[in-house]
């Protein structure tokens, strides 16, 4: 059987730019065909309860806005080489992300050998639900970027027919 | 002189819930608590259809998404007056019961049990100690020598990386840890175990509300269930069967591990069943109906003043105008235009940011009352009312868990002793308990239903001219969460999410009044004021749930959590 890739949107859609990792996984549903061998998830704001999802996954690619000194709507991409550098220390409670999931899946067991982070630098995170549109750009070019990216890996995408 | 101390846990760009606390001689004088997060849903809502409210609400958190699609649902239902199909109850009422499951496991075992668990000192206990200690407290099959020492290793192997990973946040070594390294080593088994646990009842929630981790199957006037015992795609039978086995798998670990560690925590530090009560008027609602109108519930609901369980007056439908009249919410000390308190129908949301002013503003949160008073929410005010209420369940698994603690306490533990922060954690592992027989009745009930040749599940929706106004609520993991929704011509022209935690972590009131979490810290010791791990334990004790809205990923820094000490 092919490798499973999971493509792992997350973000909160109803703070605008904070939702980029969701709208970037719509956006592929919208403009593309996969094989069964990917599959798109809009895990929004949930953190444990993505873990049923990580099992069998040969390769994850997460799509988030991400805490970064570059400069809003910038687009950075990195192959997690060190998922456990990424653990952060957290004590607001209710507050398991995603970082809190890698570390579960490391204890568990079941973390993905191959972790991509396309990560989106937030510009605006008030409460709407329009991003702004330099974040809306960046989105489209992470959407390229994984379409590339599982192309090198030799998955073949097709565009939509609609 | 008095210290003051700020814990904060923010990232860098967004703050979520902060906690101020003055000190005197080693104990807080004063609390307060500030939800440090703007949240605006109300205003995402406004025009917009109905029908469509609770695929937005579902997304205000990250851990419970279902409550607000249930509470969503139900209040436009509310303002329509639309029955809801029998099938439809009980699909919705599993999915309250599993998410409800899967929340509190999460919370005492990932979320909280590190608050009273040293896992460093874990790395010193004997499996075959632990393993003795696992089999006196109780039956449960996964407490062999050879598992804990194989979860050990595991612990070993994230210390000698110098990765402590997920566990890397704790106190280890703090003076107030108390625990024994062989207890320590039994709890860090549970802990791994209870990652199995949760992921199975939590895929129950995933079969009934599709694939995707957002439930997709609500609808104002029922779910999207379509029940065909013989076809392929849709509830099956066999599907049906399958969530029954997971049911009962996760009930074994509920009753003879999560109920046992809380009742062996509260024993091991029975000093906390003196600190922590706070607040002492207690609100929540009854759930799982099992009627079309919300009118029969499967777990009550009430109010109980001023702790005095005799006084319990229960809540007795969806249209109870004892709960409707009696909710305000008042923003005297919350960021927001004026100092008005309203009813939710009536609020508006303006916001106007201050500074954090002690004796004025410093809070996003609102300040609900009940009656006039604040009140504590969840599942302690939940187990207290039900309790006072009669309900077997909750009596039976009340009890069961007093005499354990009793038992290893070598002392008679009485049911006063809930009113504490050890209280609030042995009330949400009976309430776990409870929700686990009645989830096992709302299956039954479903299967005989289908049974009897009814496949409903669905009730149109009709919007008519003019204005409805309508009210959901729903007793979440967190405790008691209602939506208040104004329709106008069939869109919507006002909407308000009074949450859980709003009750619990709302600021003083319109009378100065402080709320639950404000209240319940003042007289806790504090053994280091550099590392305030007693606050974190009685915050922690109430599953607050201010935090959710955002996350962010944070590749270049590790530092979240900030304890500034201020002279």
């Amino acid at each position: 059987m092919a490798d499973k890739i999971l493509v792992l949107g997350v973000g909160n859609v109803l703070l605008s730019d904070e939702g980029a990792g969701v709208r970037a996984v719509e956006q592929l549903q919208r403009s593309y065909v996969f094989s069964p061998q990917v599959e798109l998830i809009d895990g929004g704001t949930m953190g444990l309860d993505l873990l049923g999802y990580l099992d069998d996954t040969s390769h994850l690619f997460i799509i988030d806005a991400i805490v970064s000194s570059k400069p809003p709507g910038s687009v950075v991409i990195e192959k997690l080489l060190d998922p456990p550098a990424y653990f952060r220390q957290k004590i607001s409670p209710h507050q398991i992300g995603i970082s809190e999931l890698l570390a579960v899946a490391a204890m568990q067991d079941c973390l993905p050998p191959s972790i991509t982070l396309f990560g989106i630098v937030p510009l605006d995170l008030s409460t709407g639900i329009e991003m702004s549109p330099m974040v809306n750009a960046a989105v489209e070019q992470v959407v390229l970027a994984v379409v590339e990216e599982l192309d090198l890996m030799g998955v073949k995408v097709g565009a939509a027919s609609c | 002189m008095a210290k003051r101390i700020v814990v904060d846990p923010i990232t860098r760009i967004e703050g979520h819930l902060r906690i101020d606390c003055e000190i005197d001689n080693g104990r807080i004088t004063k609390a307060w608590s500030s939800g440090q997060m703007w949240r605006g849903i109300e205003l995402i809502l406004q025009g917009r259809d109905p029908r469509d409210a609770w695929i937005f609400t579902q997304r205000i958190c990250g851990v419970c998404t279902t409550v607000h699609a249930i509470a969503s649902v139900r209040a436009v239902e509310n303002a329509l007056n639309l029955e809801v199909p029998l099938n439809a109850q009980y699909i919705r009422n599993m999915i309250v019961g599993a998410h409800g499951i899967f929340d509190h496991i999460v919370h005492f075992y990932h979320l909280s049990a590190l608050d009273w668990v040293d896992i460093v000192s874990a790395l010193k206990g004997s499996p075959k100690g632990a393993a003795a200690l696992g089999q006196q407290l109780s039956p449960w099959p996964r407490n062999s020598e050879q598992e804990i020492k194989a979860v050990q290793e595991k612990l070993k192997g994230f210390v000698g990386s110098g990765q402590l990973g997920i566990f890397a946040s704790g106190y280890w070594g703090h003076p107030a840890m108390k625990l024994s390294p062989d207890v320590n080593l039994l709890a860090a088994t549970h802990y791994f175990q209870a990652l199995e646990y949760q992921r199975k009842i939590n895929k129950v929630v995933a079969i009934l509300g599709s694939k995707t981790p957002h439930i997709q199957n609500m609808a104002v006037g029922g779910v999207a269930n379509p029940i065909n015992p013989d076809s392929q795609s849709t509830l099956t039978i066999e599907r049906l069967l399958y969530i029954k086995t997971l049911i009962d798998e996760v009930g074994d670990f509920i009753k003879n591990v999560y109920m046992v560690d809380v009742a062996a925590i509260g024993a091991f530090y029975a000093d906390w069943t003196k600190y922590g009560a706070g607040v002492t008027n207690y609100l929540s609602v009854p759930d799982m109906p099992l009627d079309t109108k919300g009118t029969v519930f499967d777990l009550p609901g009430g109010y109980i003043g001023d702790g005095k369980v005799g006084s319990f007056k229960p809540i007795t439908s969806f249209n109870d105008d004892f709960f409707k009249q009696g909710v305000k919410e008042g923003i005297k000390h919350s960021w927001y235009k004026g100092d008005w308190d309203r009813h939710p129908w009536e609020e508006e949301t303006v916001p106007q940011h201050t500074d954090f002013q002690d004796n004025g503003k410093y809070s996003w949160v609102k300040s609900p009352t009940f009656n006039g008073k604040p009140a504590q929410v969840g599942p302690l005010a939940n187990v207290l009312g039900m309790y006072a209420a009669g309900h077997g369940p909750t009596k039976r698994y009340t009890d069961i868990m007093l005499e354990t603690v009793s038992k290893l306490a070598g002392a008679k533990v009485g049911i006063e002793a809930l009113h504490s922060t050890i209280g609030r954690h042995a009330a949400r592992s009976v309430r776990c308990a409870v929700l686990h027989d009645s989830l096992l009745g709302q299956w039954q009930s479903l299967m005989d239903n289908i049974g009897r040749g009814d496949y409903a599940t669905f009730n149109q929706p009709v919007f008519p001219k003019g204005e409805q106004r309508g009210m959901g609520f729903h007793e979440a993991p967190r405790g008691m969460l209602s939506h208040w929704v104004v329709i106008q011509d069939g869109k919507i022209k006002n909407y308000q999410c009074v949450v859980p935690s709003t009750w619990n972590a709302g600021p003083r009131n319109n009378n100065d009044a402080p709320g639950p979490y404000e209240a319940s810290l003042v007289g806790n010791p504090v053994a280091d004021p550099e590392k305030p791990l007693e606050v974190l334990r009685t915050v922690h004790s109430f599953d607050p749930c201010l935090a959710c809205a955002i996350h962010l990923l944070d590749p270049e820094s590790r530092e979240i959590v900030t304890v500034r000490t201020v002279a």
